[in-house]
């Protein structure tokens, strides 16, 4: 389609404005990183760079984010997508009832869940554990909706009842069935609400900060207090982290599993 | 509904004892009804409840009336309605523009690219977005130090303005400009091309056509996008809280303030009032929403 100069130029203004407003703040971010200690503007080094290894409650704090992301992982393809699964075969009476409760975390804000399970870690703490491994829990109704999206869909678009049967008929066990015949048919849903998890876990602040749990963006904020520097270094690590993990996934199947709430 | 009529008579088929067969497929749902229950409707629950006790843990709705008529709670409040409309508003018109220039090219690497890129920066919220900020527009950042050189009488060589309304506008912006290019594009590209050649064959300018059809059509997509926009800037927490030290400019700040301010749960219930006030919101905000989708579906056909 040819197109006017006049439009062309419209496109471009729009795009170029837009992303400098965008990408500005990330570029000042990498810049500020670069800065000598105690807010000084004079010369650039890599004095915060070298010190992230060194900064024994970061290190702390990305591991814990890291296993807390995995454990999310284990959960959602042990309990999660199995459930699902099931549902979509054995019980589609109650699929609206999964799809309600799947959906409740976009309902009710991060700050609000943590007022309801604020008693409930407390119980924890004091009675099963003090671990900050326990975060996993929330974190993983967290993921819900975007699970539930993205696996609903692959779900839907794939015929996973003449799979079901075929491998009955052959006599597969149950694990079997769910490991082997109908997990890797919907690998990319998995894969796209994996991607999610991991992203959405290492951003969590919310819920932490307020459980007073030291995870990394917590850290990150109060490093952050003492050495502006390092906590930006990290900052622009994480992004990059996070830019590589969802450009690997296709961005055609991604984008029907944003936030978006469809109606039948 | 061809699928549940299959399932029905699939679980028909059964030999022995048809009523224990059928009610032992419950037991695989059992363990997500548990952890669900435990860390989402329980919470869930408890915070609606909880807002409806007294100090005691009694019923009583005088804590919901203190805290309702409060003047700090109307503060808030408004503060929240007023940033969330705002960055809504603008967000969603900015993305509508940035989305109709990315769809309007060349199908290729720019545009699979500013996808991706919108995706990441929709979900960079939160502490790490408060350092951008402050890197750009803080004391002694890139901006800032640039105005404060060439410019020194510009409010922007000072950084007090990001510390309030305003400040929280643009920062909230960043993210909902990504947001809007990410759920409005799906809409945009599936306009059907026939319309667009149609309307040149019957001899139509393109202003005509984007008033005509174009627009008329995007609307209801339009407005429902902007709902979740808003509902996406009211929900949030972390951008405010690391950003501004005012613990009662906006309602979620108000919320961990009367939560970590709690002694032996005294507060609890302020918490929970306070809480009830945001789900309500949201929940009229996405029904709306729903109902917009609703019609939406109707004119999109998705391929």
């Amino acid at each position: 389609m040819k197109q006017n100069w006049r439009i062309r130029l419209l496109r471009w203004a729009i795009i170029f404005i837009v992303g400098f407003y965008l990408l500005i703040p990330i570029l000042a971010m990498l810049d500020f990183s670069l800065k000598p200690y105690g807010g000084g503007n004079q010369g650039r080094t890599l004095r915060a760079w070298k010190v992230i290894p060194q900064t024994r409650n970061l290190i702390d704090a990305i591991s814990l984010s890291m296993s807390l992301a995995l454990i999310v992982i284990v959960a959602i393809f042990v309990l999660v997508v199995p459930t699902l699964i099931w549902v979509h075969l054995k019980l589609p009476k109650i699929r609206r009832l999964m799809e309600l409760i799947c959906l409740i975390p976009l309902a009710i804000p991060a700050i609000v869940l943590v007022v309801g399970i604020a008693p409930l870690y407390r119980f924890i703490s004091i009675h099963i554990t003090e671990s900050p491994l326990s975060l996993a829990g929330v974190y993983s109704m967290l993921v819900l909706p975007y699970t539930y999206r993205s696996l609903s869909s692959a779900l839907d678009t794939s015929d996973i009842r003449t799979l079901y049967e075929a491998a009955r008929t052959l006599g597969a066990s149950t694990t079997r069935l769910m490991v082997q015949v109908i997990m890797p048919t919907l690998r990319s849903g998995i894969m796209n609400g994996a991607v999610i998890a991991i992203a959405l876990v290492l951003g969590e602040f919310t819920i932490a900060s307020l459980l007073n749990f030291e995870n990394l963006q917590v850290t990150l904020f109060r490093v952050g207090r003492t050495d502006g520097n390092v906590a930006v270094a990290v900052s622009v690590v994480s992004l990059i982290f996070v830019l590589l993990l969802l450009l690997i996934i296709p961005t055609s199947q991604r984008r029907k599993q944003v936030l978006d709430v469809d109606v039948e | 509904m061809a699928n549940s009529l299959k399932t029905e008579a699939s679980s028909h088929l059964g030999t022995g004892s048809r009523f224990l067969k059928r009610n032992s497929s419950y037991i695989g749902v059992l363990p997500f009804l548990l952890v669900t229950g435990l860390f989402l409707i329980y919470p869930t629950i408890y915070v609606i409840f909880g807002a409806f006790r007294d100090l005691e843990g009694k019923p009583s709705t005088v804590i919901l009336k203190k805290t309702f008529l409060d003047e700090a709670t109307r503060r808030a409040f408004k503060n929240t309605i007023e940033l969330s409309l705002k960055t809504a508003i603008l967000g969603a018109i900015l993305g509508a523009l940035v989305t109709w220039a990315i769809a309007s090219g060349k199908e290729g690497i720019f545009k699979k690219f500013s996808l991706s890129l919108s995706g990441v920066l929709s979900q960079f919220g939160g502490v790490m977005l408060t350092f951008a900020f402050l890197a750009t527009f803080g004391f002694n950042g890139l901006v800032s130090s640039y105005f404060l050189k060439h410019f020194p009488d510009s409010p922007i060589s000072q950084s007090t303005w990001l510390y309030g309304m305003n400040g929280l506008t643009v920062v909230y912006t960043f993210f909902q400009i990504p947001l809007m290019v990410l759920v409005f594009f799906p809409s945009f590209e599936n306009i059907k091309k026939e319309w667009r050649e149609a309307s040149d064959a019957l001899g139509g300018k393109p202003s005509e056509y984007w008033f005509r059809v174009g627009i008329p059509v995007l609307m209801p997509s339009f407005l429902g996008s902007t709902l979740l926009l808003f509902s996406n800037s009211f929900s949030a927490y972390a951008t405010a809280a690391s950003l501004i030290t005012n613990g009662t400019f906006l309602t979620p700040l108000q919320i961990a303030d009367s939560l970590s301010s709690e002694v032996g749960g005294a507060n609890a219930a302020t918490a929970s009032s306070l809480s009830l006030f945001m789900v309500i919101v949201v929940i009229i905000v996405m029904t709306i929403y729903t109902l917009i989708r609703r019609r939406v579906s109707k004119w999109e056909v998705t391929k």
